[in-house]
């Protein structure tokens, strides 16, 4: 455990030690929040479906978390090029331990920056529908975070180079975001969207906050639940996997 | 040198190859405890990939390597908490101060919370950065990171001390007063030093037994007086010339640049 305390604890104080990072993560949620809540918003509401910044938020929360535990990885790439990865690899501790404090504080980074986009929001109208389930939306939003940033350290120990990280994410960061349900409701789309969003693990994810803040979801909470239970085993399994296999 | 006492490294007839080519090609040799030994070579010999089997960072193809008596493959654990290391390029965080980077290294090394700060607070006046302990590490030149280093090494108290070029681009203040130390722990400690150097009369001045290794094989093993009788010189560094030739030896670039190559080869994608 102290192993992945001092590794955790490594992550927030680099994270907190970098402004740019944490305005930088933040402005982007809040430019789709405004930009799509406020242009789409009519439409959306003369469609008969009410107010499109209340659907949206849980969708951004997502997306933020999604966007930051998936940028995570980046970090090993730094370790790798900045020599301090080394350092990890001759201790006497299990790759395990230091891959899981690592994703444990990208992981934390990530549901404080969705956090903040949920606080943000009341300042635009947003309510839970019910407080109590605001602990469960905090849960879903921790467990979508450990399985992205233990997939995405798995990427960053596969990868060394930077551009060849960004490329990997930009390829799998857009369509897991648009093709998830996050800006519109799936109840509606065609089948083929249907199929595709019912693959991406993300889909679920923003309905599980849908369901926990709005009271309203499109697989249940129960599916939810186990599709987010199934893709964090997966996601860590794969990230502890492929941090094993890093040589110096 | 104790000739009684049991080697505290060991290698014996170690080869490591990438794909099909052979880095380390049945290397053999032994450091006696509490010994400054020195391990020579040109560039691409073979010495990095060699540190790293002893580190645990690569595992050897075969042969065996045994550190403080315990397998390098086998019981990578116990070696781990044998040795401190000293890499050529830093590996310190550089937005962590000092006193964190050490802190970290404590954790990890399982230090008793107890005795922690009292070991960190006597090795950083060691290294004379005790009062820059709360600077971030980006604010240190590269002599006072080598330092750092040094401190972090030493913190869980190993047996052997590895030092891979531990004097490269550092200037002639900082590189005699860091041998000072290193020689000071030598004497006090007993601790085995395993360093590698480009610097001959480095070696020359400070090693007990020197080693030199050149196109995977160790060509000599012994100390300075041993080596210019063997082959008739009268400085090291002409010893080191008669045993490994004259010509350059292109190195393919850097370790990580290696590491992509050898990564290729195996059809990684890495």
């Amino acid at each position: 455990m102290r192993v992945i305390y001092a590794v955790w604890l490594r992550q927030i104080k680099r994270y907190f030690r970098s402004k740019s990072r944490i305005i930088g993560a933040i402005g982007q949620p809040l430019l789709f929040l405004l930009a799509l809540g406020y242009g789409l918003g009519s439409v959306y509401q003369r469609a008969g479906q009410g107010d499109y910044i209340t659907f949206l938020v849980p969708g951004i929360m997502a997306q933020t978390v999604l966007f930051s535990a998936v940028f995570f990885g980046i970090n090993i790439i730094f370790d790798k090029q900045f020599g301090f990865l080394k350092e990890t690899l001759v201790a006497p501790v299990s790759r395990l331990k230091i891959m899981l404090g690592g994703a444990l504080g990208g992981a934390t980074t990530s549901v404080l920056q969705g956090l903040i986009v949920f606080v943000i929001s009341f300042a635009l109208g947003f309510r839970p529908h019910d407080w109590l389930m605001v602990p469960v939306a905090l849960l879903v939003m921790v467990v979508l975070a450990v399985a992205l940033a233990s997939f995405s350290s798995g990427v960053g120990a596969i990868v060394n180079d930077f551009q060849g990280f960004q490329a990997i994410n930009q390829f799998l960061i857009f369509p897991l975001f648009f093709l998830s349900g996050s800006l519109y409701p799936l109840d509606t789309v065609p089948t083929a969207l249907k199929i595709i969003a019912a693959c991406n693990p993300i889909s679920y994810a923003v309905d599980a906050l849908r369901a926990t803040l709005l009271g309203q979801s499109h697989y249940g909470l129960g599916v939810d639940m186990i599709a987010l239970a199934i893709t964090v085993v997966v996601l860590v399994v794969f990230g502890v996997y492929e941090f094993r296999r890093i040589e110096a | 040198m104790n000739k009684r006492e049991e080697p505290i490294i060991e290698a014996l007839k170690v080869v490591k190859r990438f794909g099909d080519v052979t880095a380390v090609n049945g290397v053999t040799f032994s450091v006696a405890p509490g010994e400054i030994f020195a391990f020579l070579g040109p560039n691409g010999a073979g010495k990095s990939t060699t540190i790293k089997m002893l580190t645990t960072l690569l595992q050897p193809t075969s042969g065996t390597l045994k550190l403080a008596g315990h397998d390098v493959a086998k019981d990578q654990d116990a070696v781990r908490t044998s040795f401190g290391i000293v890499f050529q390029d830093p590996s310190v965080d550089d937005e962590l101060t000092a006193l964190e980077n050490m802190q970290l290294h404590g954790a990890m090394y399982g230090i008793p919370r107890a005795e922690l700060n009292g070991r960190i607070g006597e090795l950083l006046h060691l290294v004379e950065l005790w009062e820059r302990k709360d600077y971030r590490v980006k604010t240190f030149s590269g002599g006072m990171k080598r330092r750092l280093e040094i401190a972090r090494g030493l913190l869980h108290h190993p047996r052997i001390l590895f030092l891979d070029e531990p004097t490269l681009g550092l200037d002639t203040q900082t590189r005699n007063l860091m041998w000072d130390y290193v020689k000071r722990l030598s004497d006090k400690e007993g601790m085995t030093i395993f360093f590698s150097t480009h610097y001959l009369e480095e070696a020359e001045q400070i090693a007990e037994h020197i080693a030199i290794i050149d196109h995977g094989r160790i060509v000599a093993h012994g100390t300075t007086a041993q080596l210019k009788k063997q082959t008739n010189t009268t400085s090291l560094e002409a010893a080191y010339l008669a045993l490994t030739g004259k010509e350059l030896r292109d190195e393919p670039a850097s370790g990580k640049d290696q590491l992509r190559l050898r990564m290729r080869a195996r059809g990684g994608g890495r």
